[in-house]
């Protein structure tokens, strides 16, 4: 059974919710990137989204923009961060860990090495961030072949269409957005309504996960009632990154205390 | 599924976050309805002709050659209203985000030619405009984006990533994603996701149009060589198009900036490596790691890291040759078309002449015609040119 599958059941056996932290590699460094990442864990976190630097990350917003940016000015290589999921994946062996990137990353290697790779590298599921449904195909053959899942966005308008489209391509889970843009904390939130989450699972039987602009307890909160599994929370986790560049300890024990509060309202 | 193919060759697609995907179909959909309405297209005509100042001339330009067996022609985008042929298609566009009820437009521009004939359809046809820029390219051209505000834009300075084109592109996107409901993304050049080179090639193709009809009528044939510039290629596009079942060389011009092998250029079609960026399949100018990498081109409008999916296409499939000319050549031309024959060129159209320039002299004795899209004039970059000659103690 796969990392997600379990982790979901388990969840679910639970009643809880999940909660699903999303940090860049590399930002403001390894070292430093790795300390965020294992107190994210230990705090409780469900599994882990971890992004990928590229230099033109247009579903982000400028907090997620300028966190790629700070990873790029370190030159780490794309082999470097397999590396580091590598040390991860044998450091927490049951945690789903899943990456988000752009699809040049994998172009410039060649798909089918990148998917053997993510492979290699214990990683449970790939996001591609400017790959819609319709261009999937080439990316999707080879993630089934090394057994990686494809992770797709469901926009929060989405017609029954596409919501039968995503029955075919989905696994791992579905990543709900709360409202249209990208990423980032300052827009508001459209509100989720049960009966969407009733059509989208109407459809497909997968988890569902909220993404794009939570930032409290009571957004999670909310999500959780209104039939999601869980949440993505990635900008107001950068954020504190952002303020806190230069006083490591400080960050740290922020960012425990920030996904400490939303831990909690996932139970 | 899409109405036409998204790909030209295995170029093109739609590489763009899911939440786009609707508003893309939508935007397809009116395209190819409005392919086929005559009242659209009528009321299009009408203000190329009227307000525009279509039809533009083909000039020859007979100091430039002399003592050659060169014949140049210059189809002349810079007389058209605006100063570039960015203004044929941005009417097109802006009519057909009035047909698809959007009253808001979002634009990006390297130098502000596009961001100019943006801020001007706007005005004339009542629209809302804000026009994402490069806090860099704001700098380089000020000109511009006083015209752009004077006519009612919105011009938003982008700081993020470099500050130039690429950003001002990623920065129009994201707002896409968040506003396509009621607001109507208009590209600026012949790439972006599909249906974008369709809608900006079908809304240039006229500049070949006429090129063709009026060299028959000064040659009675057709010209031997089209030579245009490319930085994402909209006129490039425009003025090949009808010519591509002919038998005429295509001949496109890229930016080598200050060489290519400085690694300070604009030329992915010369220079790059295949890939996904900015919605589509194409070249374009990238780390061994895939990251996009900064272009760089003195004229601020051919200063992008990729190239429109269309000419990936004709380059693979070596129906056009693409060349490229270094900001250096692209002076000297601006210089001696300016100095013989009275037209100051914009550097993007500099760099085109230049190639023509060069050939020319290859083969001063060779009966050949040449047509050189001047796709622009060149008031705008007359700063930055005379920057450069005075710290040089030229002209």
């Amino acid at each position: 059974m796969s990392r997600y599958k379990k982790m979901f059941q388990r969840k679910n056996i639970l009643k809880e919710g999940c909660f699903v932290p999303f940090v860049v590699i590399g930002d403001p460094s390894l070292e430093t990137s790795m300390k965020i990442i294992d107190a994210l864990i230990e705090n409780g976190s469900d599994a882990l989204e971890l992004g990928i630097p590229f230099s033109d990350p247009l579903a982000d917003g400028p907090i997620i923009q300028k966190s790629n940016l700070r990873a790029l000015s370190n030159n780490y290589s794309m082999l470097k961060y397999f590396k580091i999921i590598q040390i991860l994946r044998e450091k927490y062996l049951n945690l789903p860990i899943g990456i988000l990137l752009y699809a040049n990353l994998i172009y410039s290697q060649g798909i089918e090495k990148f998917y053997q790779q993510c492979s290699k590298s214990g990683i449970d599921s790939v996001l591609i961030a400017d790959v819609p449904i319709e261009e999937y195909d080439i990316f999707y053959k080879y993630a089934n072949q090394f057994n990686i899942n494809s992770i797709f966005i469901c926009p929060p308008d989405a017609e029954e269409k596409f919501l039968n489209q995503l029955s075919l391509y989905a696994k791992g889970y579905i990543y709900l957005l709360s409202r249209p843009g990208v990423t980032g904390i300052k827009e508001k939130i459209v509100s989720i309504s049960n009966k969407f989450i009733e059509k989208i699972k109407k459809y497909n039987t997968l988890p569902i996960l909220q993404g794009f602009g939570i930032k409290n307890a009571a957004q999670v909160k909310k999500s959780i009632l209104s039939g999601t599994n869980g949440v993505i929370c990635g900008s107001a986790i950068i954020n504190i990154i952002e303020k806190n560049l230069n006083t490591e300890k400080d960050m740290i024990k922020k960012i425990k205390d920030f996904s400490f509060k939303l831990i909690k309202s996932t139970k | 599924m899409t109405l036409l193919n998204p790909y030209f060759g295995e170029f093109g697609g739609m590489y763009v976050p899911q939440i786009l995907m609707p508003a893309l179909y939508e935007l397809e959909k009116n395209f190819v309805s409005i392919k086929t309405d005559k009242i659209f297209q009528k009321k299009l005509l009408h203000l190329l002709h009227n307000y525009a100042g279509r039809p533009t001339p083909l000039t020859l330009c007979k100091n430039l050659t002399n003592g050659t067996k060169t014949r140049i022609y210059l189809k002349r985008e810079d007389l058209l209203h605006g100063g570039a042929h960015k203004t044929n298609q941005v009417l097109g566009q802006a009519m057909l985000a009035i047909q698809m009820n959007k009253k808001e437009i979002i634009a990006e521009t390297g130098a502000g030619q596009h961001g100019v004939a943006t801020a001007i359809a706007c005005a004339l046809l009542n629209l809302k405009c804000r026009i994402y820029m490069g806090y860099k390219d704001i700098e380089r051209q000020k000109p511009n984006v006083f015209r752009m505000k004077l006519m009612g834009a919105k011009v938003i300075p982008v700081k993020n990533g470099s500050g130039t084109l690429k950003d001002a592109c990623n920065e129009a996107l994201r707002d896409w994603s968040s506003s396509y409901k009621y607001s109507y993304y208009m590209i600026g050049t012949a790439a972006g996701p599909h249906p974008y080179p369709r809608i900006v090639k079908e809304f240039q193709k006229m500049i070949g149009e006429e090129a063709k009809q009026q060299i028959l009528e000064k040659e009675k044939k057709l010209p031997d060589s089209i030579i245009a510039c490319v930085g994402g290629g909209s006129n490039a596009i425009g003025i090949f198009t009808d010519f591509i079942n002919e038998k005429v060389n295509l001949i496109g011009v890229e930016p080598a900036g200050k060489g290519v092998n400085t690694g300070k250029h604009g030329a992915p079609l010369s220079f790059g490596k295949k890939g996904v960026y900015f919605g589509m399949k194409s070249y374009l100018m990238q780390d061994k790691e895939g990251q996009i990498q900064k272009s760089w081109s003195i004229s601020a409008g051919l200063d992008f890291p990729s190239v429109g999916p269309e000419h990936a296409w004709l380059n693979s499939t070596k129906r056009a040759q693409y060349v490229s000319i270094t900001d250096e050549e692209a002076l000297e031309a601006f210089t001696i078309l300016s100095q013989k024959e009275g037209i100051i060129p914009a550097l993007e159209s500099s760099h085109a002449i230049a190639y023509a320039l060069k050939i020319m002299n290859l083969y001063p004795n060779k009966n050949q015609i040449f047509i050189v899209n001047l796709s622009g004039r060149g008031d705008k970059d007359i700063f930055t040119v005379s920057k450069i000659f005075k710290n040089r103690k030229q002209l």
